[in-house]
């Protein structure tokens, strides 16, 4: 009887089993360069909704929206036939395909970067491809008031890590205020000091510190540059700080400021002190208070990227409203609309439809807080974010309106090239299946026997791609 | 830090809605939580409440009337749809649903050309009411007792009415929960509540709905956040711990059965021993004799299959909570007539190789396959609104449109026993409806009116204050 069960747990858990890589499309080779959507619903987001439109994509970019477009001969060609197409969906909040989320041993981590710890096998990508979702904007995590540097990726799953890599998306860093930088949630352990800071107080203290510091440094640097300029010879150029380096960027607008944060107070706090140092805080995240403060936020010229609803899990989230997209909205602030998870970003058509229930934004404005909206956010505003001629074909066809609950995806586009297809998911469920039940048969995947060692299951191998909030998930445990 | 943190905020909310906090409940929890409540009224003008604002938080109940919903379209849910007709509340019953039913002339008439009139729907595993913060306020969290084996732990006797998730809940269209403990292997007895009410037992319909049994698990579940579960250590060594845990239940439930059979055989004859009162297995035996159900919490296959085995052997009345493979022994399940309450419909697929889409279409495939099911969020409160959500993506996915809709209104209704009350606009059946704008389950409609056991709920909740609050601050 045990070893019934057993071998039943075994069929349930042989979960590591490296099927995930070859779930994605093998379609690189039968990309053609040409693709026409015909007859569809057109979201366009910029440019209004087009019925009864085509869509011809040419070499990865959109060549034309119209009515009645050709093809070339080798063309592609679907039916969008009751279908709507929009462009693909663009997550600003994201740790999808991150080996490691948190550096939190440090209060400032500008020097660690999400772009050394990109897994690009990792299956949510896959399944953030069926919502519908191209682009990502890869956090570090909220664990120190200045944490590590991101990277915007494209989610060519199936490609190798470098074609990931979104070119000429604006660099940026994640700050984080409140709870999770003062690690109200982490436990104390005997004899371990806990890392400073402690208080909404010391968040502001370490950012001011390091922000005087990278004030220095830059003049430093600018002093020397400036007497090479005047020819002087045998100077010894200041020291590097790869630390300093990414937050001189900041005071140069070269680099953007993503600002995990929840309270007024702490909004406020990072707009006064990013006025008095010159710099611009490009979007709060999350900011569930900023509908108290939203005329500030305004003023400040920064963006907010949001959850539609998600609310009350901890103290410092229980005065967020679902209404927080409108009223920000109305106060003029770009607004996105943000999953933080893997689970959620496969969704996020919903959580944008949710701001029409809560706040009564129309449909073009919910649709606007998943597309160009992040596109903004993220400056690549001019590649993504809307179907317009010139613009990446990065795009999905989708079997109802995309703010329907009812809709599903059909097909994503990155770049003119399939990336989920749901047929060819479909089709190729038989071939998985027989595959898994090769592999279960296979010498390693055994039930234990007698005398033998019982089989290990496989440890998780990557952390769970949330990173506020749940502490303990985001860090190793000492 | 937190409470100088909250009670700042909180002097700014009482500022702005300008009204008088109201002493909380929690005040008296434990010396701690009075501790902060000195620590706030030393930082406040406010006394101490515990989290929360003024208003809805404080859910008094109101007044049944009589009302007539005239010109909506009807979706019963039991029967056909309605054009065009009238449904009449009376003494918190559904008096008449038609097209040609009698008006009271006390009735207060509402015109709903246009709108459409639903069941209220109803979400079959919530902690609502048990817990308010789950992360950094543990004085707000009362759903996990400890040790394993807590059949006497009661939901409805730690339910707080005046928890803000309720109303918020409510207004986007849930009138009905069950609220359960967690925790251990045996959690406690679940309350079916309606939400709305001022007492505990104003809000319970079924005080003690159901046993809930964690059934021993092979791997940890997805955390709150919907993180991947928990890898599993030694296989051998984890099935040995839960064969020595299903034998702990079953020695409570045996222990109940004897327990149950003593006392009444001491009622025919007094002349035998008395044996003595024992509370905790008391409020075991309904569940023991199979007249009560009992939810086991079971995900995996083999944990589903294991909790079948286990109900039929202990003759119990079972209910599958979770089942997220539960489509993977549908035939199973039908033949035993074991009714699933999914709750994963919106959890990533627990293994690297699931289709993308394994759970969105369980409850699909489970229907097709005559198994009994509804749909629930499974979430602690905050996020229970989102009920629709979840039936309308398991639409989305395979299920009719209809079965979604009676997957969050009638079936959970008829699986907790309450469908004589709930479930259905039909005559005779409590009047807990929603009058919309659109589909029930569409994210972008809107709730026009709200009645729950005959009683006209104002669409107000702490985040409509909130909203109202700050909406025109410039």
């Amino acid at each position: 009887m045990n070893r019934l069960i057993a071998r039943l747990l075994l069929l349930s858990t042989v979960c590591t089993l490296p099927l995930g890589a070859t779930r994605g499309q093998k379609t690189t080779e039968q990309n053609p360069t040409e693709t026409l959507i015909r007859n569809a619903t057109v979201l366009t987001i910029t440019q209004g909704t087009l019925e009864n439109t085509d869509v011809l994509i040419r070499k990865g970019k959109i060549a034309a929206v119209g009515k009645n477009l050709k093809g070339s001969a080798g063309a592609r060609v679907m039916d969008g036939t009751g279908k709507f197409v929009m462009p693909g969906i663009i997550d600003c909040h994201s740790h999808s395909m991150l080996d490691a989320i948190n550096e939190g041993t440090l209060a400032v981590t500008s020097m660690a970067h999400t772009r050394d710890v990109l897994n690009p096998t990792d299956v949510d990508l896959y399944r953030e491809l069926a919502g519908g979702v191209t682009t990502l904007n890869l956090l570090h995590g909220s664990a120190n008031p200045i944490g590590g540097l991101n990277t915007v990726v494209k989610i060519k799953y199936g490609r190798p890590v470098a074609e990931f890599i979104f070119p000429g998306a604006m660099p940026g860093i994640k700050f984080a205020l409140g709870e999770n930088p003062k690690r109200s949630s982490s436990p104390n352990f005997p004899g371990v000091q806990r890392r400073y800071p402690n208080t909404r107080m010391g968040v502001e203290e370490v950012i001011r510190d390091a922000f005087t510091r990278a004030r220095d440094y830059k003049k430093a640097w600018e002093e020397y540059r400036a007497a090479v300029g005047k020819g002087e010879k045998n100077l010894i150029p200041p020291r590097r700080d790869l630390q300093l380096e990414p937050l001189v960027e900041v005071l140069e607008g070269k680099r953007y400021v993503h600002a995990h944060c929840y309270r007024t107070d702490e909004i406020l706090m990072l707009i006064n002190l990013a006025d008095e140092f010159g710099f611009k805080v490009k979007t709060f995240q999350h900011v569930l208070e900023g509908y108290k403060v939203a005329r500030e936020i305004a003023q400040h010229g920064a963006g907010a990227s949001i959850f539609a609803d998600f609310w009350g899990y901890k103290i410092e989230a229980y005065d967020a409203i679902p209404y927080n997209a409108a009223i920000l909205t109305r106060a003029g602030v770009v607004v996105s609309m943000n999953s933080d998870s893997d689970e959620r970003a496969r969704r996020l058509n919903i959580e944008a439809a949710k701001a029409m229930h809560y706040g009564d934004l129309s449909e073009e404005e919910a649709l606007k807080l998943i597309t160009i909206n992040p596109a903004i956010q993220l400056g690549i505003q001019n590649r993504v974010g809307s179907i317009e001629v010139g613009k990446d074909a990065d795009l999905a066809i989708w079997n109802a309106h995309p703010l329907s609950v009812y809709a599903r995806v059909d097909t994503t586009f990155i770049d003119g090239d399939i990336f989920f297809d749901r047929q060819q998911d479909l089709a190729r469920r038989p071939e998985l299946a027989k595959e898994r039940a090769r592999l279960e048969l296979a010498e390693p995947n055994k039930p234990p026997t007698q005398g033998a060692q019982s089989p290990q299951a496989p440890r998780r191998r990557r952390p769970t791609n949330e990173d506020d909030d749940t502490w303990e998930g985001d860090i190793d445990k000492p | 830090m937190i409470t100088t943190g909250r009670s700042r905020r909180r002097r700014q909310n009482n500022t702005v809605r300008g009204e008088r906090l109201v002493k909380g409940k929690k005040k008296d929890a434990n010396f701690g939580g009075f501790f902060v409540v000195m620590l706030l009224a030393l930082t406040t003008n406010a006394s101490g409440q515990q989290i929360g604002n003024p208003t809805t938080q404080q859910d008094v109940t109101f007044p049944r009337s009589t009302y007539a919903i005239r010109n909506a379209h009807i979706i019963t849910v039991g029967g056909a749809d309605i054009d065009n007709g009238t449904v009449v509340i009376r003494d918190g019953k559904i008096e008449a649903v038609g097209t040609n039913v009698n008006i009271p002339s006390s009735a207060k008439q509402i015109d709903a050309h246009g709108l459409f009139v639903y069941p209220g729907m109803m979400d079959p595993s919530t902690k609502l009411g048990l817990v308010e913060v789950g992360q950094g306020a543990n004085g707000t969290v009362d759903t996990s007792e400890t040790g394993e084996l807590n059949p006497n732990a009661k939901a409805v006797i730690a339910l707080n009415p005046h928890s803000a998730h309720i109303a918020i809940s409510r207004v986007d269209g849930v009138t009905n929960a069950v609220s359960a403990p967690a925790g251990g292997l045996i959690s406690g007895q679940a309350v079916l509540i309606n939400l709305l009410g001022t007492t505990p037992s104003e809000m319970a319909i079924v005080p003690y709905a159901a046993l809930v049994i964690n059934y021993p698990r092979i791997a940890g579940r997805a955390g709150d956040f919907g993180g991947q579960q928990q890898p599993i250590g030694n296989l051998s060594e984890t099935l040995a711990t839960n064969e020595r845990q299903v034998d702990q239940i079953r020695k409570m439930l045996r222990d109940a059965e004897s327990y149950g059979r003593a006392q009444d055989a001491y009622a025919k004859d007094h002349s035998l021993p008395r044996p003595d009162r024992n509370v905790v297995l008391e409020s075991l035996v309904p569940y023991v004799r199979g007249v009560q159900p009992v939810i086991f919490q079971a995900d995996r296959e083999a944990e589903i299959r294991g909790a079948v085995k286990f109900a039929e052997e202990m003759k119990l009345k079972p209910i599958i909570l979770g089942g997220n493979d539960a489509w993977k022994i549908a035939s199973l399940l039908k033949e035993k007539n074991v009714p699933v309450i999914v709750t994963g419909v919106l959890d990533l697929p627990g293994r690297e190789d699931d289709p993308y889409d394994v759970l969105y279409e369980n409850a699909a495939k489970l229907q097709r396959a005559g198994v009994r099911f509804c749909i629930s969020t499974g979430d602690s409160g905050a996020h229970v609104r989102n009920l629709p959500l979840y039936a309308g993506m398991a639409a989305a996915f395979g299920l009719p449109k209809l079965e979604a809709l009676k997957a969050v209104t009638l079936y959970p209704a008829q699986i907790m026993n309450v469908a004589d009350r709930l479930g259905s606009v039909e005559v005779g059946k409590m009047a807990n409806l929603v009058v919309t704008d659109g589909d029930l389950l569409e994210p972008r409609t809107h709730i026009r009116y709200l009645f729950i056991d005959g009683r006209e709920v104002p669409l107000t909740s702490r985040h409509t204050e909130l909203n109202e609050a700050f909406k025109n601050r410039r």
